[in-house]
């Protein structure tokens, strides 16, 4: 690839994702007032996050079985309200260290 | 503690979680022939996912810009609708140049921690891109530099780092309010019908967590209705 084509390739892939979230975002001043807007947009973000997180997450590792213990040892922290940093952590140690058992248990 | 050092720490987990993610795209960029400097630049003009995977797809193409664009567009539509979302909970002096400016880092997971906060200020949003922006950047780097020399376990473990902090938002919210349950179950089917059933799972991953997600959140909203002295 040529570097001239790789800018042009650049600008339209930086380009087109950066007016896609800041055009809403600098455009939309006024508050909504429809109710159905309104809970729609209440809404949104715990759809998106569920969605992008099941199944996706038990391909993110290398077992299935590590990712299930993350997941299961997040749910479990969350449920008690502990801080994003901590649930976070506390599910990759938790991939960690099945993933060290199963190497073990493998090998 | 102001509202810059706040965005920083809760930026944390978001920075964790980016450096395994861009360190794999740096990998995969140099495997498929860009320098490292390329594949940096990318990352720290772009900063998405699954956009910055399928382009470098694209790249390996001459001359396919019109293919660049439609992709794009199609993957990262679901940013339109977070831009949106969190519009309505910006506080009074975030607006103008800053909206442009800090609109640069609406990410899936930056959208979703300032969404869980109740007023976004722009030092606070300028705080939690911070970490990630630098993760996104310098893990892209190390992978295209590094390649496969960090321990492979680290890497596997760290990519739970992003879905652990999904759920650490989404769980409370449920405990609070049933309603939620309900779009949570929803969108959760629905994704999983479209990564398993054929045809469906065709659709690119960043296109059917859009469909998935809108679908869940107007059956949700139609259904349980928030009250205005709620939201």
């Amino acid at each position: 690839m040529e570097l001239k084509e790789f800018f042009i390739y650049l600008f339209i892939l930086s380009g087109s994702t950066y007016l896609i979230r800041a055009v809403p975002f600098a455009a939309l001043r006024k508050r909504i007032e429809n109710r159905f807007v309104k809970s729609f947009l209440y809404y949104i973000p715990y759809a998106v996050l569920t969605a992008m997180t099941i199944p996706a997450i038990f391909y993110a590792t290398d077992y299935r079985v590590s990712a299930a213990a993350g997941l299961f040892v997040s749910i479990a922290l969350a449920m008690k309200g502990k801080s994003l940093t901590v649930v976070a952590v506390a599910a990759c140690v938790a991939v960690f260290l099945t993933e060290s058992v199963l190497a073990l248990l493998v090998v | 503690m102001n509202s810059y050092m706040r965005g920083l720490r809760y930026g944390i987990p978001i920075g964790l979680g980016y450096l395994s993610v861009s360190f794999t795209f740096g990998i995969m960029a140099v495997s498929y022939g860009l320098s490292w400097w390329q594949a940096v630049l990318i990352s720290m003009t772009t900063v998405t996912s699954a956009g910055q995977f399928a382009g470098i797809g694209v790249m390996l193409h001459p001359g396919q810009y019109i293919e660049m664009l439609i992709s794009q567009l199609t993957i990262n539509i679901r940013y339109s609708f977070m831009s949106i979302s969190l519009s309505q909970k910006v506080d009074s002096k975030f607006k103008g140049i800053y909206r442009w400016l800090l609109g640069f880092m609406m990410t899936d997971e930056i959208f979703a921690v300032a969404s869980s906060e109740q007023n976004v200020t722009r030092a606070f949003f300028a705080g939690l891109s911070t970490l990630p922006y630098l993760g996104w950047t310098f893990g892209t780097l190390i992978g295209a530099l590094l390649g496969n020399i960090l321990p492979h376990r680290l890497m596997s473990a760290l990519s739970l780092a992003i879905y652990g902090m999904f759920v650490a938002i989404v769980v409370p919210e449920m405990q609070r309010r049933k309603s939620v349950i309900f779009a949570v179950v929803m969108a959760l089917a629905l994704s999983c019908m479209f990564y398993y059933m054929p045809f469906l799972k065709q659709i690119s991953s960043g296109l059917s967590i859009s469909i998935c997600a809108i679908l869940a959140a107007v059956f949700a909203a139609v259904l349980f209705p928030i009250k205005e002295e709620e939201t």
